[in-house]
């Protein structure tokens, strides 16, 4: 079953790069062809950009070096859930870095990093726009606001709750 | 022909050429606009701001390097303000340097240490955070030091432009910028042919080669082993300059001198292999033009060629000669004819190479070229590294009473002198294939066509009839565009001689840094090493490797014939495949990127 998928999502890159590579100074498409990997594989996978160096005919260290300028992408596969915390100026006024804290403690990680159960990814965020309620986190493109440490504790156990009811 | 047009410099008035930037202008009319990442034969970054300079009606000051110039401009190159601009700037650049220069070992040779001594930095004025990364040392030829790294990008153009292996990258941003292969790998177990030229770029100590010279000093105190020294050709022809002289003094008889000071006890000549590979290739190449063989043939005296080609160029390994390098075939003969020649076991014998080379370094670690359960060469040190002991050990070198190579392995022919400059190896093979073919001498040995630094060149010739068409080029890039050809074309050329570094190996990412005010790889110091070598080659009366009455004694006495048994087993080799992490672009897409 896993093979099955990731052949169809070699196929899809691969069509990808096809049809980009129909269009002058192709390799400048580089950048699209990064977002389509991720889209795909939730990161960019060192094997997956060997085969865009190839196919595109860039050197893998040039990818490398794109890949890495980027916070967008991600080098390093991620959880289920991806939370950002919301740094910006009145998150951050109003305790956001404590929140950050909670996180890291109850999560056992580090920005950036990856649960061993795959099942959170934290990040730090710029301003999301939702002042209004701040400190604020985002999980999978939801908002929450008007945060404590205990209610952050409460949201993550929530999605604990709910990953266990999916694998029962 | 571009038009001429007026501009100012510093208020006085000159008539210029329009194609042109403020730099090329200002450094022909005298003025030397300091800069740092700025370096001819690559592409212009623009990154450092040093060669900044003020232009009359334009609010911000601009980078001469990339700024063209256009009639009427009046330029500013020294005012008080662009002064302080440019200290700042050199500043800022200090501040996260970790200023240790009395313990590096580009102390005294190192362009940021000049550039801060020129604008008068006395004092410190900004102290900030400083970026801390641990030494990259997985490899045995170049080490990797971020903490040095002033990212100019010198070295990432170099590898990518100059030598298209691109092993190299600013990866991360802003403070966090380290230069890097892909995904980090360890320079060890990444694309890098171990060229060096990464070294010979760099302005600090960012890249270096890995340091034997601690190692070999000990091992020359032990009174248990025979200490045996071979030293390239191009080694003579440039270590002068670490001296102090200017390019293209030949300083071999001081070299043989000082090495026998350090302890050495037999001083022989890489040359004399020199000669011994051209009758092993000479001999192999007229064997697969007589009888079918693979063509074009193509030479495997140079190490980062060789981890280059492996890497790159799978489909041409049976194109590739199995003749071992002058290196290794020197010290598979010091450990086996030499060795029993003076009755010592070869295991106690202690083989140095010294050479303009740091892929030498991972060469002589290949374990392809072990005979007998023995490595043929043990330590490689660079001309930098045996300038260095020269002057640690207290030799007086430029006053050193000059002396001669030891026999049996110390005589070369010219032929086997002209190796260390770029279309060398091609004309000394054709010198010594031309008589085993014909078996009449071939009179004008001189070949002009494949000298010189034109990055691929051309050469034919006829041998009893026969046309041979031989290609050489110098620089992994240059041998890149000539393999490129070789795989659409394959029957364009017989012989191909492909050299890894810009002007062969004179231009070794072992030899020694620039000089005060001199440009690394400039043409013009390439051009004097080669022709020491060249004159080398014209004061000697045998000039074809196989008038060298050595080499033909060693025949007689050890290895019976070219390409016969006992050669193969000490003098020849075999390449495989290996899987990169990285790839070369096809040539006409790789400049886009």
């Amino acid at each position: 079953m896993t093979q099955i998928v990731n052949e169809d999502k070699k196929n899809e890159l691969y069509a990808f790069m096809d049809e980009v590579s129909q269009e002058r100074r192709s390799n400048s498409y580089l950048i699209a062809v990064l977002h389509k990997v991720q889209q795909l594989y939730g990161y960019l996978p060192q094997e997956v950009m060997d085969q865009v160096a190839e196919k595109m005919e860039i050197p893998t260290s040039h990818i490398w070096g794109v890949a890495t300028f980027y916070h967008y992408f991600n080098l390093k596969p991620i959880g289920k859930n991806i939370v950002s915390v919301c740094m910006g100026t009145a998150c951050y006024v109003k305790g956001a870095d404590k929140m950050l804290l909670t996180l890291k403690k109850e999560l056992g990680i580090e920005i950036g990093e990856t649960t061993e159960d795959k099942l959170f990814t934290l990040q730090e965020a710029r301003c999301l726009g939702a002042c209004g309620i701040a400190p604020v986190m985002m999980i999978n493109g939801k908002i929450y606001g008007e945060l404590d440490s205990k209610k952050t504790v409460d949201i993550i156990n929530q999605y604990r709750k709910a990953a266990q009811t999916d694998i029962e | 022909m571009a038009e001429e047009i007026t501009i100012s410099i510093n208020t006085k008035e000159y008539k210029v050429a329009s194609d042109q930037t403020i730099m090329q202008a200002a450094d022909k009319l005298g003025f030397h606009i300091p800069r740092l990442c700025y370096h001819p034969k690559l592409s212009i970054e623009g990154a450092c701001r040093v060669c900044i300079v003020q232009v009359e009606g334009m609010q911000n000051y601009v980078a001469s390097c990339s700024y063209p110039i256009s009639d009427g401009m009046k330029i500013h190159t020294n005012t008080q303000d662009l002064r302080r601009a440019r200290r700042d700037i050199i500043e800022l650049i200090l501040d996260n340097h970790p200023l240790d220069c009395h313990t590096c070992e580009r102390d005294a040779n190192c362009e940021l240490q000049r550039l801060a001594a020129s604008m008068g930095i006395h004092a410190r004025h900004f102290e900030g955070e400083k970026k801390h990364y641990e030494k990259d040392l997985s490899s045995d030829a170049v080490i990797r030091d971020p903490d040095k790294c002033i990212l100019c990008g010198r070295c990432v153009r170099m590898c990518s432009e100059i030598q298209q292996v691109h092993n190299l990258t600013q990866a991360y941003r802003g403070f966090s910028t380290v230069v890097m292969p892909a995904y980090n790998m360890p320079m060890g177990e990444s694309v890098c042919t171990a060229c060096g030229q990464c070294i010979n770029v760099c302005p600090t100590a960012a890249f270096l080669e890995k340091n034997y010279t601690q190692d070999l000093f000990e091992k020359l105190n032990d009174p248990d082993t025979v200490k045996v020294v071979q030293f390239a050709p191009s080694v003579r022809a440039a270590i002068g300059e670490a001296f102090g002289l200017a390019p293209g003094r030949n300083m071999e008889g001081e070299l043989v001198a000082s090495f026998r000071k350090l302890g050495f006890d037999y001083v022989f000549d890489t040359q004399f292999a020199a000669d011994l590979t051209i009758m092993e290739e000479a001999s192999e190449f007229l064997e697969r033009f007589q009888n079918n063989g693979k063509l074009p043939m193509i030479t495997s005296c140079s190490s980062a060629w060789m981890k280059c080609m492996e890497q790159f160029y799978p489909d041409l390994i049976d194109n590739i000669s199995t003749c071992k390098s002058p290196m290794s075939m020197q010290g598979a003969i010091t450990k086996s004819y030499f060795a029993k020649k003076i009755g010592v076991d070869p295991k106690k014998i202690l083989s140095v190479a010294v050479m303009c080379c740091t892929a030498k370094k991972y060469e002589a670690s290949r374990p392809e070229l072990i005979v007998d359960g023995m490595r043929g060469v043990d330590i490689v040190v660079t001309t930098r590294e045996i300038a260095w002991m020269i002057k640690s050990a207290g030799i007086d070198f430029l006053n050193i009473e000059h002396e001669e190579a030891d026999h049996p392995l110390g005589m070369s022919s010219g032929a086997g002198a002209i190796f260390g400059a770029t279309g060398g190896v091609m004309e000394a093979a054709i010198r010594t294939a031309y008589e085993l073919y014909t078996g009449q001498t071939l009179v004008d040995i001189e070949i002009e066509d494949i000298r010189g630094l034109q990055g691929v060149k051309e050469g034919r010739l006829e041998i009893d009839g026969q046309e041979i068409r031989v290609a050489v080029a110098h620089g992994l890039g240059n041998a890149n565009n000539l393999l490129e050809t070789v795989r659409k074309d394959p029957t364009r050329y017989h012989f191909i001689e492909i050299m890894g570094c810009p002007g062969g190996c004179v231009g070794g990412g072992g030899q020694p840094y620039a000089q005060v005010n001199a440009i690394p790889l400039d043409d013009v110091a390439l051009k004097k090493r080669a022709e020491a070598l060249y004159d080398l080659d014209r004061s000697k009366t045998i000039r074809r490797s196989h008038e060298n009455p050595d080499i033909q004694k060693l025949y007689k006495e050890f290895l019976q014939r070219p390409l016969s048994a006992v050669s193969h087993k000490y003098l020849h080799t075999h390449y495989k495949a290996k899987m990169p992490v990285g790839i070369v672009p096809k040539t006409e897409r790789g400049s886009g990127v």
